[in-house]
């Protein structure tokens, strides 16, 4: 009997090539289909041109009754002292602080009124009826500022129309002191304390035992020198947001608060004596050079002080003081979206690029070869993905960091009141946006890998991203809870990294992502759709290795 | 038996001339796009899901509203119950643009146009029976989706504040603005399937051929949303094919639009002629 020996082959078996040598492979191929290069040429070259969409002058038309309309040139927000984009109007009555000092009052009651267009149909020229009551953010209350500029820096006690007793500094600080609103039952005592910059706040219901609600370095309120303090108003406009479509407003006007103080004490000042009054912005809406008031030459929601005796006084004032929030209703800053606008088309390129890198193989038949030649398919898609993702993230990386800054550029020089976007925010949104692409492009190439089809792969992939994206900020179809979770968990959630401004809980506004709002933090909505490419990948890798190819 | 008909009978069609012949002709181009489209084996399924998402997303986002109480009423809403049923047009669009795509591009992917092209020589000819295919296919789909959807739209509005109590009237096809905004959603399928078509006869391959057209759908409204200076919004806007084609579908504030909805429809119908002109010069002057 012969024993069969099976054929061995004298050649010495050779160990698969190396993640290095697969990487090398994937970029060979990348590099030399024309196709390819022509795509990454495109992602960067095309969100160029879309910056010149952003090349659009800013004015605004003012026509009062029986007036021809005339245009003013775009009022841009003033800068608080962290360099922001900041509202403050308010009406401050006020005495100087040469040094160290404090303030002490009695609030006894906040009242308001305000303009509400949707609930009053009026006729041309003639005064809405005001419909009494406070916003949910109208203040009242102690302030100490560095001067009555615009802008300049300062920190507050303040009782508000729905959220209690309120610390405020610097116009984003934010800090809750007592709850519940005040009445001549229930007043709120209010205490400032200056020491150098460093502002403290008390809050009391007696005027006898007092909390300290918080003590802050309040940057650009100078160390030594003359400061104001005094009392203030201020009422941000009255808005409605219904949420049936959106976030959208659903009527806004604008609205002045009333605080009545008693027991008002400065420690430090001059003397009782000299209290000026002082309207800080126009009231209602920014100031437009050359323009008229937004409110006309006497209007019924300018601020206005009354003193009833050494101690008891009455403020007036209208408009918002905090930080200027794009798309509020007393926003001022511009939206930036369209200085981003070009990377959508830059998305398109990136996601046939992802699924024609892994379909364009099975169609040439080409995937046989490659996968001959590197028997573990899991580092095949390792490799594929990595190089994909690579040279996408490069691409995107020169697109955006070219386009956001001069997008930004071209707005501004148009008139386009944008707010300061601080350097570390606008690196985020650069690499963040960069990020984006390089992995949308590495889930359209697992999808392709899935599919084995670069039509159905694109299709999907494009539909997945951009049906949400234009339900949420263009149809206008769906209610603000539904938007919200679909940029929880869809791959639009990933549009986060653009956000170019934080939304503030102290001022009311439909913080939508039509406005450049949304529910997730930057990097976590980015983490979603890496996610959806994980798993992508992971199912592509299972099919790539049970499926013949 | 009948299979070989056709094939037997072209010779002498093709030698023929005069008006019969040339009928004679384009049937039978006719007849091959047709079985070539039909047995295709993602076919049905494309065109079902056609159907069934358009519908479906209609009525999903029918049933996701909700009206803030108090602002219920039209002006308050803001709504259009019409646009709101239609709502799955957004995805529908690009199952239709598939088919587009599908009946073009599939050729070119498997060298199958160069067959084609020697079995009917006049290249207008081809495109134009693969248009008619799209034109029937797309358009039994975009049939059977739209009035899905308004059936939907129907159905599930009333329940969600869109009731005849908070002054809104029924979807009927017996209203006139809602006749108009759901015959010209059928239309506007169709005109981008057929556009699809134009394009891919163009570009010549299918992956380039979707994302263009799902560039041209979807980049316009992205921007305009957005851009700044509110007249070059506005022209952009009259340009765009889903825009267009949106305001065509719109029964609430209708004057307040850039294009009246026919004019909108006339602006979709000019992309889908451009298209497929173009992609009838591309193939009447370039090599397969």
């Amino acid at each position: 009997m012969t024993v069969l020996t099976p054929y061995r082959s004298a050649v010495a078996p050779t160990r698969p090539p190396g993640f290095w040598s697969l990487l090398l492979a994937e970029w060979t191929k990348l590099r030399t289909v024309r196709g390819f290069l022509i795509a990454l040429l495109l992602t960067v070259l095309l969100p160029v041109g879309f910056t010149l969409l952003g090349r659009s002058q800013c004015s605004i038309g003012s026509a009062a009754p029986g007036q021809p309309s005339q245009t003013f040139a775009c009022p841009a927000a003033p800068v608080g002292p962290d360099g922001e984009g900041v509202d403050d109007n308010l009406y401050f009555v006020h005495q100087a602080l040469p040094a160290n000092g404090s303030i002490t009052a009695e609030v006894t009651g906040l009242t308001g009124k305000y303009n509400s267009p949707a609930g009053n149909r009026v006729r041309v020229g003639q005064q809405a009826p005001l419909a009494p009551g406070t916003q949910a953010w109208s203040k009242a209350g102690i302030m100490i500022k560095a001067s009555t500029k615009q802008g300049s820096a300062y920190a507050a006690m303040l009782v508000t129309g729905a959220n209690g007793t309120r610390m405020q500094w610097d116009y984003t600080g934010d800090k809750a002191g007592l709850g519940g609103n005040v009445s001549a039952s229930s007043p709120r005592w209010l205490r400032l304390v200056r020491s150098g910059s460093t502002v403290t706040g008390y809050d009391s219901l007696n005027g006898v035992t007092w909390t300290e609600v918080g003590s802050y370095q309040v940057h650009g309120l100078p160390a030594s020198g003359t400061v104001q303090v005094g009392l203030f108003a201020a009422s941000p406009s009255h808005t409605t947001i219904t949420n049936s479509i959106g976030s959208s407003v659903g009527s806004q006007g604008p609205a002045l608060a009333t605080g009545a103080f008693t027991n008002v004490a400065a420690s430090g000042t001059s003397g009782a004596a000299s209290w000026t009054g002082t309207e800080i912005g126009s009231g209602t809406g920014p100031a437009i050079p050359g323009g008229p008031s937004p409110n006309g030459p006497a209007s019924v929601f300018d601020g206005s002080y009354q003193q009833a005796g050494p101690a008891a006084f009455t403020v007036s004032g209208s408009g918002e003081v905090g930080p200027d929030v794009p798309g509020a209703p007393d926003g001022i800053g511009a939206s930036v979206q369209v200085a981003l606008s070009g990377m959508f088309v830059a998305l398109i390129v990136v996601i046939i690029l992802g699924a024609l890198f892994v379909a364009a193989e099975y169609r040439r038949g080409m995937i046989r070869v490659t996968l001959a030649a590197a028997p573990s398919r899991w580092k095949v898609l390792a490799a594929k993905s990595a190089v994909l993702g690579a040279v996408t993230f490069v691409a995107g990386l020169v697109a955006v960091g070219v386009t956001l800054p001069l997008g930004l550029r071209m707005l501004r020089s148009g008139g386009n009141p944008i707010d300061a976007i601080s350097a570390l925010t606008e690196i985020r949104m650069v690499v963040g946006t960069a990020l984006l692409l390089a992995v949308a492009a590495v889930l359209a190439l697992a999808i392709g890998a899935m599919t084995r089809r670069s039509m159905l792969a694109i299709v999907t992939v494009i539909v997945f991203i951009f049906i949400p994206y234009i339900l949420v900020n263009v149809a206008n179809l769906l209610p603000g809870v539904t938007q919200d979770w679909l940029l929880r968990v869809l791959p639009v959630a990933a549009f986060s990294v653009q956000q170019p401004y934080p939304a503030y809980h102290q001022v009311a506004a439909p913080y939508t992502a039509s406005n450049g709002y949304y529910p997730l933090a930057p990097w976590a909505g980015l983490g979603v759709l890496a996610l959806w490419a994980v798993v992508a990948l992971v199912a592509a890798g299972w099919l790539l290795r049970r499926r013949d190819a | 038996v009948s299979a070989m008909a056709p094939a037997a009978a072209s010779p002498a069609t093709s030698a023929a001339s005069g008006p019969a012949a040339s009928t004679a002709r384009m049937l039978l181009a006719l007849h091959a796009e047709w079985t070539k489209f039909r047995t295709l084996p993602g076919t049905f399924w494309l065109l079902a899901a056609t159907a069934v998402l358009t519908c479906a997303l209609g009525g999903a986002v029918s049933a996701a509203f909700r009206c803030t109480p108090g602002y219920c009423s039209p002006a308050g809403t803001g709504a259009d119950p019409a646009k709101l049923a239609l709502s799955g047009l957004y995805l529908g669009q690009v199952l239709a643009a598939c088919v587009g795509v599908l009946v073009v591009g599939g050729e070119y992917g498997s060298g199958m146009i160069r067959v084609t092209l020697a079995a009917v020589p006049r290249r207008l000819q081809v495109l134009a029976a693969k248009s008619c295919v799209v034109l029937a296919a797309a358009g039994a789909a975009a049939l059977l989706g739209v009035a899905g959807s308004l059936v939907a739209g129907r159905l599930l509005l009333p329940g969600r504040g869109l009731s005849a109590a908070n002054g809104y009237v029924p979807l009927s096809l017996g209203n006139g603005t809602d006749l108009r905004a759901f015959s010209c959603a059928v239309l506007y399928l169709v005109l981008i399937a057929l556009m699809s078509a134009g394009i891919t006869a163009a570009v010549r391959n299918s992956g380039a051929a979707i994302g263009i057209v799902l560039g041209l759908l979807f980049l316009f409204p992205i921007v305009t949303a957005v851009i700044p200076d509110h007249t070059l919004a506005r022209h952009l806007n009259q340009a765009s094919p889903m825009m267009a084609g949106s305001y065509a579908q719109a029964t609430v504030g209708v004057a307040g639009l850039p294009l009246t909805p026919w004019q909108g429809m006339g602006v979709v119908a000019l992309w889908a002629a451009g298209a497929l002109v173009l992609g009838g010069l591309v193939l009447r002057l370039r090599d397969a």
